[in-house]
């Protein structure tokens, strides 16, 4: 394989992983509140579609990524006001919130089909990223420096801070963190607002960096990925990063493996396909027989939590 | 994934309707249903989008007499689309159209326990008295992009893009290979199969694949515009499917091969309305103007788009067919026997890839 194809693997590789491994992140956080929103896709495309449309009717990507960011986590409170106020059932809202979301981007993206906007690329000089090997580290776009940076920030927030411990705490044991004082309605909302931004900014990913133009159901799926990989990922948010350089990497090199045909082609690409959900089976198996019995899975995920005092 | 449907009800006829007097013959005349489904949402700019626009085509001609139903995300398969067919039909719908491949079997169940509407498939191969079929030979249009693709691929290898594994997508592959070889005989085609119609990020990134393993021309049978828009940022040239394409990679895009379903639909409406509609099979092409393509990119040399044309109008005229032997299979067998044109039956049933293929 010369040096150049590696190169161009790995782009690609960082490509696919970014916008599912943001995603994922806010997931995270959010089911580290106790609550469960299956709306990613929803809200993905709801950022994708905002992201766009700001970005082509100002010319500003910047613009266009708070956007997307903004109008997700405004879905994403949609959803809160549903389950964290009303108490509604957080799967089926979650789900509801999904088909709002899909619907929604498909009304909204209406006048912005067929057009199209530059790519929201490099952000470093490109003579940095002229040799192969500076393309590697200076050749994307700020979402993914962005995206890496989240990773320890999430890591950071959530082990290393007194507001991370109070959120954790929200989310293993409700009735403990509300009777010491803590609003934990309050600190969901604030959970489910990032975990919609991150969704957002995932979504310009797509409709800004990955393809930049919008059609219907553009993020056609990620956001299930996503929230696949918080379970694989035990709630970790640097098992999160492998786990999505591992998906992005059988998806990538599964379309190579493809191309390339020749000795690539020993391993059949269906077995390619199949890797990354034979991956989360495996994981899900390995943490159900560690000894403790835990599955690591915040105590309270799903629940709704109504203040009895 | 998000497979539950979401309906876009279209009374095509509500202006007209709301003007009597201009239509006349409306009233007091109960208007015919026609019903749509959608395989996904007119927003794809591909197969969806090129069936929609045929949709509105037949509003436009024929919206004083009709009402239009359209049900989009119907999807490829499923327990979803007989109960799609079979709601069109409990709502009144005397004609529905099924506009995917995935959607024959449903179609044959529900025609049964309808016989007095009307369905009509596309691409499939089974009907009833009730259900007739139409389809297009894109399988032309690919042969004429095949033979840009010939002329100004430098490298001679050539992406493809393919969707699922049915005789319609592998029909295209080899008409294409074909006719690339047949201008440069050491072409060959590298074929990535997505498993999906429409997933832009994955046929971008399929794509972006090929591109890297050394191809420099790609062709797609998948909807989305987003491979188009891959080789516009490369710099590598393609062609637009279903729909004109030509506005995601005006540098990139040389032409469109573009889906056709107005004058079909009209005419097929129109045989309802008259009560003359039998079960058929119509398979039209270039010659009666279902498949298109479209005006080539400035950027086609002219003796190319002189060779690209004479294969257009030898298809038309019918001096032309790109299954004309002899044809050797991708193992070097034979496939066609030279001098010899297969029948049609032969083509819906194509399972094997020409000399060249790589898949």
């Amino acid at each position: 394989m010369s040096p150049d194809l590696a190169v161009a693997i790995v782009v690609a590789i960082v490509g696919v992983s970014t916008p599912i491994l943001l995603a994922a992140l806010g997931e995270l956080v959010v089911e580290k509140a106790g609550v469960l929103n299956l709306g990613v896709e929803g809200m993905m495309l709801m950022g994708a579609v905002i992201g766009f449309a700001m970005a082509a009717s100002t010319g500003n990507p910047w613009l266009g990524v708070l956007a997307a960011a903004v109008a997700a986590a405004l879905g994403a409170l949609i959803f809160g006001f549903l389950t964290l106020s009303l108490s509604a059932n957080q799967v089926a809202t979650g789900l509801a919130l999904t088909i709002f979301g899909t619907g929604f981007s498909a009304l909204a993206g209406k006048a912005f089909l067929g057009k199209t906007i530059p790519v929201f690329g490099a952000v470093f000089p490109p003579e940095l990223a002229q040799h192969p090997f500076g393309r590697v580290f200076f050749g994307y776009s700020p979402i993914v420096y962005f995206s890496l940076f989240m990773v320890v920030a999430v890591w950071w927030f959530l082990t290393r801070t007194r507001a991370g411990l109070i959120l954790r705490a929200v989310g293993e044991n409700d009735a403990s963190a509300h009777s010491i004082g803590y609003s934990v309605v309050g600190v969901r909302y604030g959970a489910v607002a990032f975990g919609g931004a991150m969704a957002g900014v995932a979504g310009a990913y797509f409709s800004m960096v990955g393809t930049p133009m919008w059609a219907e159901n553009l993020t056609a799926g990620r956001g299930w990925i996503a929230l696949a990989l918080v379970v694989f990922a035990a709630w970790r948010p640097y098992r999160l990063l492998a786990g999505a350089y591992l998906f992005g990497a059988v998806m990538t090199l599964e379309l190579h493996a493809k191309a390339a045909g020749g000795w690539f082609s020993v391993v059949p690409p269906e077995a390619w396909a199949a890797l990354p959900y034979l991956a989360t089976i495996f994981v899900l198996v390995a943490i159900s027989m560690r000894r403790s019995g835990s599955t690591s899975a915040p105590a309270c995920l799903g629940k709704p939590f109504l203040p009895t005092a | 994934m998000t497979m539950l449907p979401r309906r876009t009800i279209l009374k095509g006829g509500i202006a007209l309707a709301a003007m009597p007097a201009l239509s006349g013959i409306a009233l007091g005349q109960e208007k015919l249903k026609v019903g749509f489904a959608y395989l996904a949402v007119p927003g794809d700019y591909g197969w969806t989008y090129a069936h929609d626009q045929g949709a509105n085509d037949l509003i436009k001609a024929l919206g004083d007499k009709i009402e239009v139903t359209k049900v989009e995300n119907v999807g490829e398969s499923g327990p979803n689309v007989e109960r799609v067919l079979r709601e069109l039909a409990q709502q009144g719908n005397k004609l529905i159209f099924a506009t995917t491949f995935g959607h024959m079997e449903a179609a044959v169940k529900v025609s049964a326990e309808f016989p007095d509407v009307i369905f009509e498939h596309c691409t499939g191969f089974k009907t009833a008295p009730n259900l007739g079929t139409y389809n297009a030979r894109f399988y032309e249009g690919r042969a004429v992009i095949g033979t840009i693709a010939g002329h100004m691929s430098k490298a001679g290898v050539g992406g493809y893009l393919a969707s699922f594994p049915i005789p319609e997508v592998v029909m295209g592959i080899d008409a294409f290979c074909l006719a690339a070889r047949k201008v440069n005989p050491n072409f060959t085609l590298k074929v990535i199969w997505l498993n999906t119609w429409f997933d832009p990020a994955k046929e971008a990134d399929a794509a972006r694949a090929l591109l890297d393993q050394g191809v420099d021309v790609i062709t797609q049978h998948t909807d989305s515009p987003a491979p188009v828009q891959v080789c516009e940022e490369r710099g590598a040239i393609c062609f637009g499917q279903a729909s004109d394409m030509a506005s995601f990679g005006p540098n990139a895009c040389l032409t469109s091969i573009v889906d056709n379903w107005g004058p079909h639909y009209i005419r097929a409406t129109q045989a309802v309305l008259d009560g003359t509609w039998v079960s058929a099979q119509p398979w039209e092409g270039l010659k009666e103007g279902v498949v298109l393509v479209t005006p080539y990119n400035a950027k086609v040399p002219a003796e190319v788009a002189a060779a690209a044309d004479a294969v257009k109008q030898g298809q038309i005229d019918g001096s032309l067919h790109i299954f004309t032997g002899p044809i050797k299979d991708k193992d070097g067998n034979e496939m066609v026997a030279a001098g010899q044109t297969p029948d049609d039956g032969f083509l819906l049933g194509l399972q094997t890839y020409v000399e060249g293929v790589q898949a």
